[in-house]
């Protein structure tokens, strides 16, 4: 039987609670530290397979702002991120893009879409 | 005429607006000065009790620092929704779009003036021109500037390639623009951890993030998710001393380790070979435009000292969001920006704050600011205030009135926000009473 404490920084909202997971055999023991259900939550996530959402900008064309802000719809791997921010180095969407629109289906065979998180509105002609 | 020239139809089509602006009136009951989160909460929270309001907005568009910030980690509190910068600030936005709230971007206050306790005149410079504008009450709410390479100690040349955090984000999260490859990432705000992030997202080195305190300024969560997912070296009780560089460009920067007492350590210089150097040493309130007006600045926030409506030494003259108080939470801004529309609301409609009893806060033990600085005593009282130092196991005590609230742990980078009702005030004796922290045994 093998036990194993891990303390890992809750990052669901800015208090930042530390929250101290107790593991038996890699098995979840005890959750402690935690102040909302959201929190215990991350915890039992992050201790097994960390995960986060990927903010990122792709390019906009003919929009009042030459890039769009984007989000993953729901977290992805946290050994994914730096591959999934690559992969949207390429993507150019045009303008108008309105928040929520989908940006790009199914990233990375992950399954979770890219969706914009800022308006892009049409640049308007001089 | 002027009237006329106001109209939606007389205005020339001037490149980009995503947002037609307009000023449709000589005189307001409000102007709320920033079209940021405290001041977008503001003016819908004002036009909601019926005043008459206006927004004033520097940049292109209505949203303020939040536009820029696409991270995650907004509205767990207001929405009960973690939602990104753009996504919280833009329910704002919507909203007031759909009001008759008048605003104006592109637009500045040149100069106020305190005509009388119902009357202060504004100058607004706006794309169409100057305008003169009466208003009953002010909220100012334009938010903080952030602190200077300069401020922090690191003067010499100044090559291409040093930039405060919020400008790098400025550049790369509304333009599209990378600031640079290897970066040093001096002081440990949390803007500055976050971009950390996002420059290691979008391809570049970060070299490190330098901070002369013993410990992070940021966050703990941005600690984490910013530094220590993607392995970045946090130099704690390190600073810089100098910047070097090669065909006008940041080639290198000279770091050193100190002591408890700032003094550098000889012997610990080190080179950290970098081509961009972002300055994340945190934020201070505006205050120029209250300054202006005599309004009396707190040595401590930075910002103006105000009552518990938020209303400044100038009567009628009220704050909102960063403008007031640094804060941790977007969350709080808008609080403030609400309560200070419901104070305006009371000012216009009883022609002023009435004051009951003076009364003077104190920082006692462990405490290094709060706000508010002074009391009316006719209000429930929201207090916002920071820890001088890490501290476990204490109470924040109210000590005139007797009042203590268990502290688990306090932080410095952790605001202390902490609601005191009207009835336990009025059993304040004196003329002052001491905000402290103390041990809990």
């Amino acid at each position: 039987m093998t036990k194993q404490v891990k303390k890992i920084i809750c990052i669901v909202c800015p208090r930042g609670c530390e929250i101290t997971v107790e593991l038996e055999d890699g098995k979840i023991k005890s959750i402690k530290g935690y102040s909302c259900p959201l929190g215990k939550q991350y915890a039992e996530k992050e201790v097994v397979n960390p995960e986060r959402i990927l903010m990122s900008i792709v390019k906009c064309v003919g929009g009042d702002l030459p890039v769009v802000s984007v989000k993953t719809a729901k977290p992805i791997p946290l050994s994914r991120m730096i591959e999934a921010s690559k992969a949207l180095a390429d993507i150019a969407v045009e303008a108008p893009v309105k928040i929520g629109d989908k940006i790009v289906e199914n990233l990375l065979g992950l399954g979770i879409d890219v969706i914009a998180t800022r308006p892009c509105h049409k640049q308007k002609e001089e | 005429m002027a009237q006329n020239m106001l109209s939606q139809k007389s205005k020339p089509s001037y490149g980009v607006i995503e947002m037609p602006d307009r000023i449709t009136k000589r005189d307001y009951d409000t102007v709320v000065i920033g079209g940021g989160p405290a001041g977008l909460a503001a003016a819908l929270e004002a036009r909601e009790k019926g005043l008459e309001t206006l927004v004033v907005e520097t940049r292109d568009r209505l949203g303020g620092i939040p536009l820029q910030c696409i991270h995650p980690g907004f509205g767990i509190h207001y929405f009960k929704k973690d939602m990104t910068g753009p996504e919280f600030v833009y329910r704002f936005i919507d909203k007031l779009l759909s009001t008759d709230i008048d605003y104006t971007v592109k637009s500045y206050v040149n100069t106020a003036k305190y005509v009388s306790p119902m009357e202060k005149k504004l100058e607004i410079i706006t794309p169409y021109g100057t305008e003169i504008v009466g208003t009953k009450t002010i909220i100012y709410a334009a938010g903080a500037r952030e602190r200077t390479r300069y401020e922090i100690g690191i003067t010499g040349p100044n090559p291409a390639g040093i930039m405060t955090a919020g400008e790098a984000q400025t550049l790369m999260d509304m333009y599209g623009v990378m600031p640079g490859k290897r970066i040093l990432i001096v002081g440990s705000g949390d803007v500055g951890l976050i971009m950390a992030r996002r420059f290691v997202l979008e391809g570049a080195e970060v070299v490190g993030v330098a901070e002369i305190l013993p410990y992070p300024s940021g966050l703990m969560r941005n600690v984490q998710q910013c530094l220590k997912d993607y392995g970045i070296p946090l130099l704690l009780s390190h600073m810089v001393i100098s910047v070097k560089q090669c065909n006008g460009r940041v080639s290198s920067a000279v770091v050193v380790k100190v002591d408890e007492n700032f003094k550098p350590i000889q012997g610990s210089e080190k080179e950290i070979e970098c081509d961009t150097i972002v300055i994340a040493a945190g934020l201070k309130p505006r205050t120029k435009l209250l300054e202006s007006l005599g309004a009396q600045i707190d040595p401590r926030t930075k910002g103006p000292v105000v009552n518990e409506y938020f209303e400044t030494t100038i009567p009628g003259v009220f704050v909102a969001g960063n403008a007031l108080i640094i804060n941790d939470y977007v969350d709080y801004a808008v609080e403030q920006g609400e309560l200070a529309a419901l104070a305006a609301t009371k000012y216009v409609d009883e022609k002023g704050i009435k004051i009951k009893k003076p009364v003077k806060i104190v920082l006692g033990r462990n405490m290094r600011l709060i706000v508010p600085q002074m009391l009316t005593l006719t209000s429930d009282v929201l207090f916002y205030g920071r820890v001088a130092r890490p501290e476990d196991n204490v109470w924040l005590s109210f000590k005139e009135i007797g009042f203590k609230i268990p502290q688990l742990r306090v932080l410095p980078s952790i605001m202390i926000r902490q609601k005191i009702r009207l009835d336990k005030l009025r059993m304040l004796k004196t003329d002052t009473l001491t905000v402290e922290v103390i041990p809990r045994d």
